[in-house]
């Protein structure tokens, strides 16, 4: 069966250039960038070369990346790094309300902990308002951790205007980047970000591994202590052959960033024009909100969201949805939540994320099979009646 | 896939989907969690179910649940309709992930519903 595959903002394939430049690193590459013999400074040489991709991908310098497993982690090391180390100032933590789980539920636990988040609320378009930030800091606020781009709606958050906010009230700042590099322009400087989290399989890089952005100077408590790799920041013997790979990664999403956001830009919208001709009573969600340019999330009326995903993926579609039927809590995602819908509104929703592999023929598929999905669905809903 | 080859051809290909003109028993009933909801039109005479169809707003397990309970009532008396469990259907269509057992109460729970005003 024909498989296409528009779940990019959940993971992307690894590109052919990524896993040649990892393959040799298994066996003849093979040795601990802490020693010093030959085998080792190889190594070394190699993890150098990676942290300057991905340095340049973001305008860091090469000291400010700290090599880890993940998005996850290098979340959970710069919200409970910076809380550590920032204790005495205060225990008050900004953030928002459609945050990743990896923010959320991590600033969560420091709420019990006795910590104090205030949670921004987002506008219909799923965007925070800077002027809410302002309002939100204290002398107690330790932390404001806002992302730059949502993995479900894809609004981009005004993170330069916080940036300057955060900056002027002297509070450490923190950004979830992982769904905005490699697919908008991103530079930490002019963005004024303390610290900014990257994952290496978003953007056609291998899994477990990923990146935080530490602004020279800032203190941070490390969560895991050992050898004093990575500047003391994380401990362990590095995933050199992930950390080459994100490395390569990287670097082709800095020389294709142009060409590929304004190619994933014209399937989006045309996925999403044609979507809107052949589909009565849908709507997008973001639509008007500053949005990354692979990301479509839609809701249809009188359809379910996990229906019409395993529907789609019988017929070889690969898409997500934040129906409360296709989560194991039974909540509805809450980030449609966030952005005023109903759990209704977010039974029928659906997520389209692409890469720069998708093609016009990709788009030319779903724009044939989805409308006959959403008919069928809704010939079966006891509230439908076709207009 | 999370589901049997028999759950998914239920839902691909539902039996009984559809209203019941001449029904005499008629019920809707909705999972205020997720937002699924069934209606169920059942043809009932002398303590029996001659007819039955569904039709369903929800995920692929609430569509395929309700359209097997409903093709399986069918001939069945009132008693035996109103013993049918969730456990039953669920099992039928080769079992479901435990986060998904709720969708299958729609059904159930449709066929006491409608069967509300019969002795």
């Amino acid at each position: 069966m024909r498989r296409i595959y528009l779940d990019s903002n959940a993971t992307t394939p690894m590109r052919p250039e990524v896993s040649a430049a990892m393959i040799p690193l298994f066996d003849g590459d093979f040795g601990n960038p802490s020693s010093i013999h030959w085998f080792g400074q190889q190594a070394k040489s190699l993890l150098d070369e990676a942290r300057q991709h991905v340095a340049r991908l973001i305008n860091a310098e090469t000291s400010e990346i700290v090599f880890l497993s993940g998005g996850t982690e290098a979340d959970n090391l710069a919200i409970r790094g910076i809380a550590e180390a920032q204790k005495a100032r205060g225990r008050h933590i900004i953030s928002s309300m459609i945050e990743h789980h990896a923010v959320l539920h991590t600033c969560k636990d420091l709420e019990k902990q006795g910590w104090e988040i205030t949670w921004l609320k987002v506008s219909t378009d799923g965007l925070v308002n800077p002027d809410d930030v302002r309002r939100a800091i204290r002398p107690d606020t330790a932390l404001i951790t806002v992302m730059h781009a949502n993995n479900e709606i894809g609004s981009i958050q005004p993170i330069e205007e916080i940036g300057t906010i955060a900056a002027e009230a002297d509070v450490y700042f923190h950004s979830d980047g992982v769904q905005a590099v490699g697919k908008i322009p991103v530079d930490v400087k002019r963005l004024k970000v303390d610290l900014y989290s990257m994952s290496a399989h978003k953007i056609h890089g291998p899994k477990g591994v990923g990146a935080l952005y530490v602004k020279k100077g800032t203190t941070l408590k490390p969560l895991v202590t050992g050898g004093g790799h990575e500047r003391n920041r994380r401990s362990g013997t590095e995933n050199v052959p992930g950390i080459v790979g994100f490395g390569r990664a990287a670097q082709l999403a800095r020389e294709g960033l142009e060409i590929e956001s304004a190619h994933l830009r014209r399937l989006r919208d045309r996925l999403e024009s044609g979507l809107k001709a052949r589909i009565p009573s849908i709507h997008i969600n973001a639509e008007t909100a500053p949005r990354l340019p692979n990301t479509s999330n839609i809701m249809v009326d009188f359809a379910e969201g996990e229906g019409m995903l395993i529907s789609l993926d019988l017929k070889g579609v690969a898409v997500s949805t934040g129906s409360a039927c296709s989560s194991g809590s039974l909540e509805p995602s809450h980030v449609l939540t966030a952005i005023g819908k109903t759990p209704d509104e977010a039974h029928g929703s659906l997520r389209f994320s692409l890469s720069a592999m998708n093609t016009d023929a990709d788009v030319d598929y779903v724009l044939e099979v989805l409308p006959t999905i959403v008919e069928r669905l809704r010939a079966l809903s006891p509230y439908y009646k076709r207009a | 896939m999370p589901y049997s080859s028999k759950l998914l051809d239920y839902f691909e290909n539902p039996r009984c989907a559809g209203e019941l003109p001449d029904a005499n028993a008629i019920a809707e009933v909705a999972n205020p969690v997720c937002g699924d909801v069934m209606k169920l039109w059942l043809k009932v005479a002398d303590n029996r179910i001659l007819d039955a169809r569904f039709k369903t707003q929800g995920c692929s397990a609430a569509i395929a649940t309700s359209s097997y309970a409903t093709e399986m009532i069918i001939g069945m008396d009132l008693q035996q309709a109103r013993a049918v469990t969730k456990e039953q259907i669920a099992e039928a269509l080769g079992g479901l992930p435990q986060s998904k057992m709720h969708c299958s109460v729609l059904a159930s729970d449709a066929i006491r519903a409608a069967l509300k005003g019969f002795a």
